[in-house]
């Protein structure tokens, strides 16, 4: 299984903070986008936006990097800290 | 849990945080603080006041990571950072560096690349309270022309 969660304004529009999904066939950040929005459709204009970072297990990833099972996997926003 | 990274609620005292980076230190003679605080308008919005959110775990990781990144460059001492999390006010503090050194040009320079760092990659985010309603901040182009400066 791998962990999935969500942050600030993402978390508002997907109305969802964190799940978990089989890793069966997930072997990327740009494969899981795919699943999400396979299950659920009216995600996809939120994946799409370029803008969007991730995370793997609390590092900052680009889209192709691997993901395997037990990892937390983190999506969210341009960071405004500061 | 890193004792120079605290991820706070509460506020904090600019005259203790300088204290503890003075305290039993005589190699120093260099004290580098910067303080962040909520401002009253943004992108012609008035402000009442922020939210702030971030990714706990992430958080620390990605701090101690510029802390050392800060430390290969430049020869310092002690660094503090304190990083304020949940509702504030206009005019409350909301972040603050400190950081040591023999001399004043590597605490300097260091202060300045840790906060440019954490500003693009430390996983906070600010909703503003403005007079249009709540609001996600947006990332700001000239944070990131800031932060490859350093590059």
């Amino acid at each position: 299984m791998i962990k999935v969660v969500f942050f600030a304004g993402l978390r508002e529009q997907l109305g969802c903070a964190e799940l978990t999904i089989p890793s069966v066939h997930i072997t990327t950040i740009n494969a899981l986008k795919l699943v999400l929005v396979e299950l659920n459709p009216h995600w996809q204009v939120y994946f799409e936006n370029k803008a969007l970072l991730s995370a793997v297990n609390h590092d900052m990833v680009d889209g192709e990097h691997p993901i395997k099972s037990g990892d937390e996997v983190a999506f969210f926003p341009p960071v405004t800290g500061g | 849990m890193n004792k120079n990274i605290s991820i706070q609620t509460a506020d904090f005292s600019l005259a203790d945080e300088v204290a503890l980076l003075e305290q039993d230190n005589e190699i120093d003679g260099a004290v580098v603080t910067f303080t962040g605080r909520v401002r009253n308008k943004n992108e012609g919005l008035k402000v009442s006041g922020l939210f702030l959110e971030h990714y706990p775990g992430m958080t620390e990781l990605s701090l101690e990571k510029i802390i050392a990144s800060a430390r290969k460059r430049w020869n310092i001492g002690r660094v503090k950072i304190i990083h304020r999390i949940g509702q504030l006010k206009i005019g409350e503090q909301i972040v603050f560096v400190g950081v040591t050194s023999k001399h004043r040009q590597d605490a300097f320079a260091a202060n300045e690349f840790i906060m440019d760092f954490l500003k693009v990659k430390a996983p906070f985010w600010k909703k503003e309270l403005t007079e249009e309603g709540e609001k996600w901040l947006g990332a700001r182009n000239t944070d990131n022309d800031k932060a490859k400066q350093w590059d």
